[in-house]
C-alpha cells in the first residue's frame, strides 16, 4: 500500500516568535524551521507501518518556498522512499495546499494519506479535513491509535471527552495527534542516504491549481501581555488575596 | 443576510460552547439560525430554541447523524449553505473535525478560531500559539468560522422562542462508522465551561500524585486540567490537556501546580482572569503570567492550601 506523507516547513517550536514592528507578520528571517512536529508523527506513523510490512512506499509532499526541500530531505532521513516539492513564492493557505494534494494523490493514488492534526504556525487545522473533502474520502481526525487492514483503517480519536474510535473505509485521510506515537531522531547515515533519493519539484500550474489566498491579512499585532503578579509566602497570604483582592473564591 | 450557527450538544442537552458561537454570530449581525444534527436531539433542539436571539432552529434528526460522523454532518451543512452568508460552529473537537470539510466542499478558505468580529468580512485570529494576533479579511462569498469559545461572552440560554423547523438528512455516506467511545468520567465541571481551573504538571510526578489536587478541585468546584507534559507520560487522560493544541480555557481563577509554563501550555490559558502558580522552581515562565505565585513544594504547599480554604 501506498502512503503519502504531507510535511510542512514550520518556525520551530522552541523559537519564541516576534512579532514585526510594521504590523505586517512575525519575524520569519533568521530563525530557525523544523518540520511541523504533528507532520513529524505523521510520518513516523507512515515509516512504522513500512516497517511493519503493510506500506509499501512512503511518499513525502512540501508546498511552499524552494526551502522546503530541506524539510523533504529531513522526511526521506527519516523513511520516506521519495519526495515531491509543490514549489511556491504565494502564501499558500489550507484550501490551496489541500488542493495541491488532492492533485498529487490523484496522480500516485495512495490509499493512505497522513497528515498533522495543524500547522504550528498559523493553528489552522483544516488541510486534511479540506483534502478528504475534495477527494470524496473518509477521514479520522486527531488519531492516538491507527490500526490497518485491507480495505479500513480503525483508528481512536482524542476528543473533547475523551477517546473515540471509528472505522474508516480505505482511501482514507488520517491527521495526527501528539499522542499517536514518539517520532523518532534522525541518525548520520540515514541523512547521507536521504540525500540519494528521489525528489521531484513541480509547480502549483503544472498540477492546474489556482492557489491564490483567499484570505487577506491586514495586521497582525503581539497581544496584551500579562504582567507578571506578586510572590507569596504562604497558603494563608494566598487565600487572603484570592477572597479580599481578586475575589474569585 | 442569514447566519447559521451548527450546535454542540450530546442530543439531550445543549452545550455550552453553543451560546458563545451564538455571541460570534450576534456580532457579525443578522438572523442567526443554529442547526441541530443529531439523533433523537429533541432535547437539544428545544434548547436551542430559547437561546436569545435566535430566529429559527434546524432540525436534522437521523441514525447517520447520531455519532456526528464528520461525512455526513459536512453533507448536510452543506445542503443548507445557500442560505446563509456565514456558517458558524464552535472550535470543539467536533466543529474543528467538519468545518473545514464544508469549507472545501463550497470551495471556501475557512477562517479558524476567531477571538473577535471587526466586521461582517473581518476577523482576529491567533497564530504561533496566541503570540501573534492576526486580522484577516475573507474574500470567499459564504464565510466558514471557528469560534474559539474563550473569546466571546456567552449569550442568555433563555429568553428566545425560535420555531424549529425539520430539514431532511442526508443519506449516510458509508465512508466510516462509529465503533467505541470511552468517556472520562467526571462529577466535576467541565474543562472549557469551569469558572475555577486546576492543573498539574510534570511536577506532580505520577499519575497517583493527581490524587492531590482532588480536595482542593473539590473545595474549589473546580475542573481539572494537565500540561501536555503530564498527559504524555500517562499521569491524566488526553482530554485534561490544556495549551495551543489541547484545549483553551479562560476561567475567573486558573492554578497551575507543578506547571513550568512553556509557551504552548501558556498559549491555552493565558486569558483566565487570575493566574496563580505553585512551582518549587522561582525561575519557570508561568511565574511570569501569574497573577500570585507560591514559591515552594507543591506537596507542602497544595495541603496546607486545602487547609486554609476550610477556614
Amino acid at each position: 500500500m501506498k502512503v503519502l506523507v504531507s510535511v510542512k516547513r514550520v518556525v520551530d517550536f522552541n523559537v519564541k516568535v516576534r512579532v514585526k514592528a510594521d504590523g505586517s507578520g512575525v519575524e520569519t528571517a533568521n530563525v530557525k524551521m523544523s518540520m511541523n512536529p504533528f507532520d513529524e508523527i505523521a510520518l513516523e506513523e507512515a515509516v512504522r507501518l513500512k516497517e511493519a510490512g503493510v506500506a509499501t512506499e512512503i511518499i513525502a509532499v512540501s508546498c511552499g518556498v524552494q526551502a522546503c526541500q530541506e524539510t523533504l530531505r529531513t522526511a526521506l532521513a527519516i523513511g520516506a522512499d521519495r519526495a515531491i516539492l509543490v514549489e511556491s513564492n504565494e502564501e499558500l493557505q489550507p484550501l490551496a495546499v489541500a488542493k495541491l494534494l488532492k492533485a498529487i494523490c490523484q496522480k500516485e493514488a495512495p490509499q493512505l494519506v497522513i497528515l498533522g492534526k495543524q500547522a504550528i504556525d498559523d493553528d489552522s487545522n483544516q488541510t486534511g479535513q479540506m483534502l478528504a473533502a475534495l477527494l470524496g474520502w473518509s477521514q479520522a481526525t486527531f488519531a492516538s491509535k491507527m490500526v490497518l487492514e485491507k480495505e479500513k483503517a480503525t483508528v481512536t480519536r482524542e476528543v473533547d471527552g475523551g477517546l473515540e474510535t471509528v472505522s474508516i473505509k480505505l482511501p482514507a485521510i488520517v491527521t495526527t495527534d501528539l499522542r499517536l506515537n514518539e517520532p523518532r531522531y534522525v541518525t548520520l547515515p540515514n541523512i547521507m542516504k536521504a540525500k540519494k533519493k528521489p525528489l521531484e519539484t513541480l509547480k502549483p500550474d503544472a498540477l492546474g491549481v489556482d492557489v491564490a489566498p483567499r484570505l487577506q491579512t491586514l495586521k497582525v499585532l503581539e497581544p496584551a501581555k500579562r504582567k507578571a503578579g506578586v510572590k507569596l509566602p504562604d497558603a494563608k497570604a494566598l487565600v487572603d488575596k484570592l477572597r479580599n483582592e481578586a475575589k474569585v473564591i | 443576510m442569514a447566519i447559521l450557527v451548527i450546535a454542540e450538544h450530546d442530543h439531550g442537552t445543549l452545550k455550552g460552547a453553543t451560546l458563545n458561537t451564538v455571541a460570534a454570530a450576534q456580532k457579525i449581525g443578522g438572523d442567526i439560525h443554529v442547526l441541530v444534527a443529531g439523533h433523537k436531539a429533541e432535547g437539544a433542539a428545544k434548547a436551542a430554541a430559547q437561546i436569545a436571539g435566535v430566529a429559527k432552529v434546524l432540525s436534522a434528526d437521523a441514525p447517520q447523524l447520531g455519532e456526528f460522523l464528520a461525512e455526513n454532518v459536512a453533507a448536510l451543512v452543506v445542503s443548507l449553505a445557500r442560505n446563509y452568508s456565514h456558517i458558524l460552529a464552535p472550535a470543539t473537537s467536533n466543529g474543528k473535525d467538519v468545518t473545514p470539510r464544508v469549507a472545501a466542499l463550497l470551495d471556501v478558505q475557512q477562517i479558524s478560531e476567531i477571538i473577535a468580529v471587526e466586521a461582517a468580512d473581518t476577523f482576529v485570529r491567533p497564530i504561533y500559539a496566541g503570540n501573534a494576533l492576526a486580522t484577516v479579511k475573507s474574500k470567499d462569498p459564504i464565510k466558514v468560522i471557528t469560534v474559539r469559545t474563550t473569546g466571546f461572552d456567552a449569550v442568555a440560554s433563555t429568553g428566545g422562542s425560535a420555531s424549529i423547523e425539520k430539514v431532511d438528512p442526508p443519506a449516510d455516506s458509508g465512508l466510516s462508522s462509529f465503533v467505541s467511545r470511552e468517556v472520562s468520567k467526571s462529577e466535576r465541571p467541565e474543562l472549557t465551561a469551569a469558572k475555577i481551573v486546576v492543573s498539574g504538571g510534570r511536577g506532580m510526578g505520577s499519575g497517583e500524585n493527581f490524587k492531590l489536587l482532588e480536595p482542593l478541585a473539590d473545595k474549589l468546584n473546580a475542573a481539572m486540567g494537565a500540561s501536555r507534559a503530564a498527559v504524555d507520560a500517562g499521569f491524566v487522560p488526553n482530554d485534561w490537556q490544556v495549551g495551543q493544541t489541547g484545549k483553551i480555557v479562560a476561567p475567573e481563577l486558573y492554578v497551575a501546580i507543578g506547571i513550568s509554563g512553556a509557551i504552548q501550555h501558556l498559549a491555552g490559558m493565558k486569558d483566565s482572569r487570575v493566574i496563580v502558580a505553585i512551582n518549587k522552581d522561582e525561575e519557570a515562565p508561568i511565574f511570569q503570567v501569574a497573577d500570585y505565585g507560591i514559591v515552594g513544594d507543591l506537596f507542602k504547599v497544595v495541603p496546607e492550601l486545602v487547609e486554609e480554604l476550610k477556614k
